[in-house]
């Protein structure tokens, strides 16, 4: 049991260290005190003490974050330090990690600022549903600074480089001084009496807080969150937050970064036209031979649902038919050839003109021209058709008529 | 849209309408007449955003600070 309630030192300073580092009023606390045992040390960090009538803190601030400090404090300066508390563990010391120090006429300021920035906040002005987008191309910004600061030239500059496409409309305005919050105000509301602004950007260079005071200005946060065109803020340094890089579409960290983010680079977008002007010439050919492919396709489908196969097919039938009926009437005409020539011969057999030149007469009246068919009938003058020519001939009656052929011979003989 | 409305468009447009044309070719949707108007279209507008980048200097006017002063 002894065993059990018993803590290592290690353990012990753990256990303090994620009590404070769970407490979140001192992860995130604004402490007042006066600086004393000031001293930055080889490494970089900032060592110092916070001080008041009665207590004393260990603070230490990093490089990196000391690195960002435009001046340092000294011992003897009333400041107000932000940071979390957490314990340094061999030392058992619980001590302040800032990340802040600004001297307390300045926190007056802050005071002002954290305020009027929850109160802005509470109104839903930060909210990220109210952030618009801004143009990827934009052809007019519109720029709310001083014509002659180093912000604008600066402006012009990143624009000549990366995006001379872009016009700019530059509405002049004080920056800092009691005037810059109104004549801001009037600035932006220039722009928006236009309408062919894309986009605004509003800058300052980097300064002091209160140079950079004007950009914490209610009517000024007031106005960036009413304009009709969305709105970036680049102003002062990385460092530096203003109520106006809250209300803002986009908060830059300075003007050369707003102009930046405003817009691309010439360079990449010559690469761009080109390489969209080689996948047009790519999409036209492509159309071209996917054409032509689909032409093909269907040449070599149709060639092969042709019916040529099938006309080649039924011609060598017809071409068989064709043999086949040539044999066909070449036996029928053979045939009749010869069943033709077997009559023609009867015919002739039968012919008048073979039974003359069998021998036979055929005697007609040679006053009427009538067949002599019966020797009872027979005239005196007769013609006697020969198979090769006619006679004449008068008839002496013969003592006795024959009819048998010997007679007729003779009759011929003597005639 | 004619070669002389193209010649009016800002960059933009041109550029958006480029893409949009080899998209629509890459699709392969248009007939063979259209794809051959698509892109004689798209050849004028790559010609244009060309020029543009070629031809661009930064313009800048100040505005009349009284101008418009509403108090």
């Amino acid at each position: 049991m002894l065993q059990e309630q018993t803590l290592s030192v290690s353990d012990l300073t753990a256990t303090i260290r994620g009590i404070l580092e769970r407490d979140s009023r001192l992860q995130d606390v604004w402490v007042q005190g006066e600086i004393s045992n000031f001293r930055k040390v080889a490494s970089g960090h900032l060592y110092f003490t916070l001080k008041d009538g009665k207590s004393a803190l260990s603070c230490v601030m990093w490089k990196s974050t000391a690195a960002r400090m435009h001046t340092l404090p000294r011992d003897g300066d009333s400041v107000l330090a932000h940071g979390h508390v957490s314990v340094y563990d061999p030392q058992g010391a619980y001590q302040l990690y800032a990340d802040r120090i600004r001297p307390v006429g300045v926190g007056d300021l802050y005071a002002q600022f954290e305020q009027l920035k929850s109160r802005l906040d509470a109104e839903g002005l930060f909210d990220s549903a109210r952030k618009r987008a801004f143009p990827q191309y934009p052809r007019i910004i519109g720029v709310v600074t001083s014509a002659d600061a180093a912000a604008f030239q600066d402006v012009r500059n990143v624009l000549m480089r990366r995006f001379p496409l872009v016009q700019v409309i530059l509405s002049p305005t004080l920056v800092q001084g009691a005037d810059a919050p109104p004549q801001i105000v009037r600035a932006l509301a220039r722009l928006n009496d236009r309408d062919d602004i894309d986009v605004i950007l509003v800058c300052r260079g980097g300064g002091s807080i209160e140079d950079l005071w004007a950009f914490n200005d209610e009517t000024v946060a007031r106005a960036i969150a009413g304009s009709r065109f969305p709105v970036i803020s680049g102003v002062g340094h990385e460092t530096d937050f203003t109520i106006c890089d809250f209300v803002a579409d986009m908060r830059a960290p300075t003007p050369s970064a707003a102009a930046e983010i405003l817009t691309p680079d010439i360079a990449e977008l010559r690469a761009g036209v080109a390489w969209l002007n080689g996948r047009l010439r790519g999409a036209a050919l492509d159309y071209a031979d996917s054409r032509r492919d689909k032409i093909e396709r269907a040449r070599r489908a149709l060639s092969a649902a042709s019916p040529a196969a099938t006309v080649r097919l039924f011609r060598q039938r017809l071409d068989d038919g064709a043999a086949r009926l040539t044999a066909d009437q070449r036996r029928r005409i053979a045939l009749w050839h010869e069943r033709v020539g077997a009559r023609t011969d009867a015919l002739h057999a039968a012919s008048p003109a073979a039974i003359l030149a069998r021998g036979y007469v055929m005697v007609t009246d040679s006053d009427t021209g009538a067949r002599v068919t019966a020797a009872a009938d027979a005239p005196r003058h007769l013609t006697l058709q020969f198979h090769d020519g006619a006679r004449r001939a008068d008839l002496h009656d013969l003592p006795a008529f024959s009819s048998n052929i010997d007679a007729k011979d003779d009759e011929r003989r003597d005639s | 849209m004619t070669p002389d409305a193209i010649i009016t468009l800002p960059f933009e447009a041109a550029y958006t309408s480029l893409q949009e044309i080899i998209e629509l070719l890459e699709s392969g949707e248009p007939t063979l007449e259209e794809s051959v108007a698509l892109f004689e279209r798209g050849r004028l507008l790559g010609a244009h955003c060309q020029r543009l980048l070629d031809q661009a200097e930064l313009r800048v006017t100040q505005l009349n600070e009284r101008e418009n002063e509403r108090d």
